[in-house]
């Protein structure tokens, strides 16, 4: 196996602003699973929206994360794995949590620390799974969930239930030794795995290149001998593409591929945290780019929906959200009592 | 009935789990071809074949980590650390992942991690430690420490069949030293009891691992003394068997916690807390630690003897005890 060095552009492309932003990567994707697409993309988008409004309404116990401007790799990621398959999603991967069928209430229930809550109000954000959807609920030390997602490829192989497993790892998480570890012991063990670095320029403060002498995450591959790959993280297609051809991959034997997905964290780490640390350019190189208005410029531009179209969605999703935050709100806090249940199994 | 090492029951209870039970797989350094750096998989590779026994690189963390990813998924994991010392490699993965998985999300993780602790075979600061303290803080893991060869086998089986994370604390001192007959198809050992290994009256020594036995050649010598040691072996460190230690500090009124540990913060430690809370009015005098002092494991055998607790140190603290 050999890195495909080939699609490794410049860190930033500067060609953006010179090429219309409609013209996205090329697909296979029916109009109808394009529109789905753009569907998730803008569900992550509106519940984000309204966790930060129960947020600033006091109503969020602990701290919020989005993923603003990172939709498209959450989304387009996830949308390449098939119902079998089995994914670890991080903090910034709601969207990916949304394609796999978890329910915006869930989510708002979670870090609300509610009683209905997946975990039952004993762990908050996104911290929580399900194996019958095939989720695996991440851990805050990053890089952990790597050799775990690791060992559900394994388990898969030696099952023989043809699954590829999938994660997620920031630009700040491939410092770690997990990255390392678990990522070399996935391919000397040739599992079915794919890793998606999104590389979006901050790790809390700190910034990439304080983080990594080099420019492309995507290099790392060559050192475990499997394939690196970097892809446009703001296309949506672009990441589905790419995913695709990586779970296929996976799901032959080939074993794990790396993929770096190039976007930028629109706001600070937390929602408490302002980000007055990033270069304010650094912003505005990327506003252009946000991943759902230039889906919604190519879906436009190509003909593939209408204002009426992404309208109808729009409406859709929030008449959905308005039930899911009553829903929410309407659940109790847990019992004092369920603090000192399940520590076993 | 076929009388056997310690070491060969743990592979005893291995091979019998891998035969048995298609889930159960093993991860380790070395465990393939090589048969594990203390032979307790040879033979393994050749009967289970590379699917089974999986041969690792040095990545501990990694090895852990890819266990518990396997054990979500419906399998028996079982990995194998050279020596026990470098799980503290893996802390990572079993203190936040395996541990709280069932609390924070109702998963359960039932993975084995087993490995040679313990000293006086000369090993130093890396190859002797005894590291169950670092872990007996942590809610939802369960941790093992068999003393014969008994529980070496039937702990071990039960800990594969815990829908829990279990740590599997094995003594290497005892590895071919102790010899004992051995049923494979008698009653399970279940994990959380602790067993009275003696029966006395006048003190109790409380222990488990290799210094089980030190506990029992002890009490044979003071019985010229007139001195009757009761011994509690634990088994079991978490959860503790909380019964059985009280029983027995009610029963004879003076307790010597005798482990291998570093003193401060050891299991011990926390054994003694619980006699002096809920036992209190039953004791004649204070609970004592005999474990080792607060410095690394020393290398020179001079140095060893004077760090770890032994028979004449044990009948010394008993006799203290006794007249207290």
């Amino acid at each position: 196996m050999t890195t495909t060095g080939k699609n490794w552009g410049p860190l930033h492309p500067k060609t953006e602003t010179a090429q219309p932003a409609e013209r996205l990567a090329k697909t296979g994707l029916s109009r109808e699973r394009q529109l789905e697409l753009y569907h998730f993309m803008k569900l992550t988008r509106m519940v984000e929206g309204r966790l930060g409004n129960l947020y600033r309404q006091g109503k969020v116990v602990g701290g919020l994360y989005s993923s603003l401007g990172q939709e498209a790799t959450a989304v387009g990621s996830a949308y390449a794995l098939e119902s079998q398959d089995v994914m670890g999603p991080l903090i910034r991967n709601l969207g990916s949590m949304l394609v796999r069928g978890v329910q915006p209430r869930e989510v708002m229930m979670q870090y609300m620390a509610k009683s209905d809550s997946p975990t039952g109000g004993k762990d908050g954000n996104t911290h929580f799974g399900d194996l019958k959807r095939g989720l695996v609920a991440p851990i805050s030390m990053l890089g952990a969930v790597i050799p775990v997602m690791a060992g559900v490829a394994l388990a898969g192989k030696m099952q023989g239930k043809n699954l590829v497993a999938l994660t997620y790892i920031g630009d700040g998480g491939t410092s770690t030794g997990d990255f390392h570890e678990g990522l070399n012991l996935a391919a000397v063990l040739n599992v079915p795995f794919v890793l998606i670095a999104e590389n979006n320029g901050w790790a809390y403060s700190t910034p990439v290149a304080k983080q990594m002498r080099i420019k492309n995450i995507a290099a790392r591959a060559a050192g475990y001998g499997i394939p690196g790959e970097i892809v446009d993280g703001n296309d949506v297609l672009a990441v589905y593409e790419v995913t695709k051809r990586a779970v296929e991959r996976a799901r032959a034997g080939a074993g794990p591929t790396l993929i770096e997905s190039k976007t930028f964290r629109m706001k600070g780490h937390a929602e408490h945290d302002d980000a007055g640390y990033v270069p304010k350019e650094q912003f505005e190189e990327w506003k252009p780019k946000d991943p759902i208005e230039r889906f919604e410029r190519h879906l436009l531009g190509n003909g593939l929906a209408g204002e009426d179209d992404l309208k109808a969605i729009v409406a859709k999703i929030d008449t959905q959200l308005n039930e899911e935050v009553d829903f929410a709100l309407a659940s109790p806090m847990p019992p004092p009592e369920r603090a000192f249940e399940g520590v076993y199994a | 009935m076929a009388t056997v090492t310690y070491l060969e029951a743990i592979r005893q209870a291995l091979w019998d789990e891998m035969e048995q039970d298609e889930r159960v797989f093993m991860l380790g350094q070395d465990i393939g071809t090589y048969g594990g750096a203390f032979r307790v998989t040879a033979g393994f590779l050749d009967k289970f074949g590379p699917e089974r026994i999986v041969d690792t690189p040095i990545s501990e963390s990694a090895m852990i980590g890819c266990a518990i990813g396997a054990s979500m998924m419906g399998l028996l994991p079982v990995v194998e650390m050279q020596f026990i010392d470098f799980i503290s490699c893996g802390f990572n993965q079993i203190i936040n992942f395996a541990a709280p998985s069932h609390y924070r999300w109702g998963q359960q993780v039932p993975i084995v991690v087993r490995g040679p602790a313990g000293g006086n075979v000369h090993g130093s600061a890396y190859h002797s430690q005894n590291p169950e303290s670092y872990f007996h803080h942590t809610p939802g893991l369960k941790i093992v420490a068999p003393g014969t060869v008994a529980d070496a086998y039937g702990l071990l089986r039960a800990a594969i069949h815990d829908p829990n994370p279990v740590l599997y604390f094995e003594h290497k001192y005892l590895y071919r030293r102790l010899k004992d007959e051995l049923v494979t198809d008698g009653a399970p050992v279940p994990i959380g009891q602790a067993r009275l290994a003696r029966e006395g009256r006048d003190l109790s020594v409380i222990t488990y691992g290799a210094m089980l036995q030190v506990a029992l050649e002890a009490a044979g010598r003071l019985e010229g003394d007139g001195i009757d040691l009761e011994v509690l072996d634990l088994r079991t460190l978490k959860p503790l068997d909380q019964e059985a230690i009280l029983a027995t500090a009610r029963k004879t009124s003076r307790v010597i916690v005798l482990t291998e540990e570093q003193t401060t913060g050891s299991v011990a430690g926390e054994v003694a807390a619980r006699i002096s809370q809920d036992a209190f009015e039953w004791l004649d005098g204070p609970v004592h630690r005999l474990c080792c002092p607060d410095t690394p494991v020393p290398y020179s055998p001079t140095l060893e003897e004077a760090y770890l607790p032994n028979v004449d140190k044990l009948v010394a603290k008993v006799r203290e005890l006794a007249s207290y």
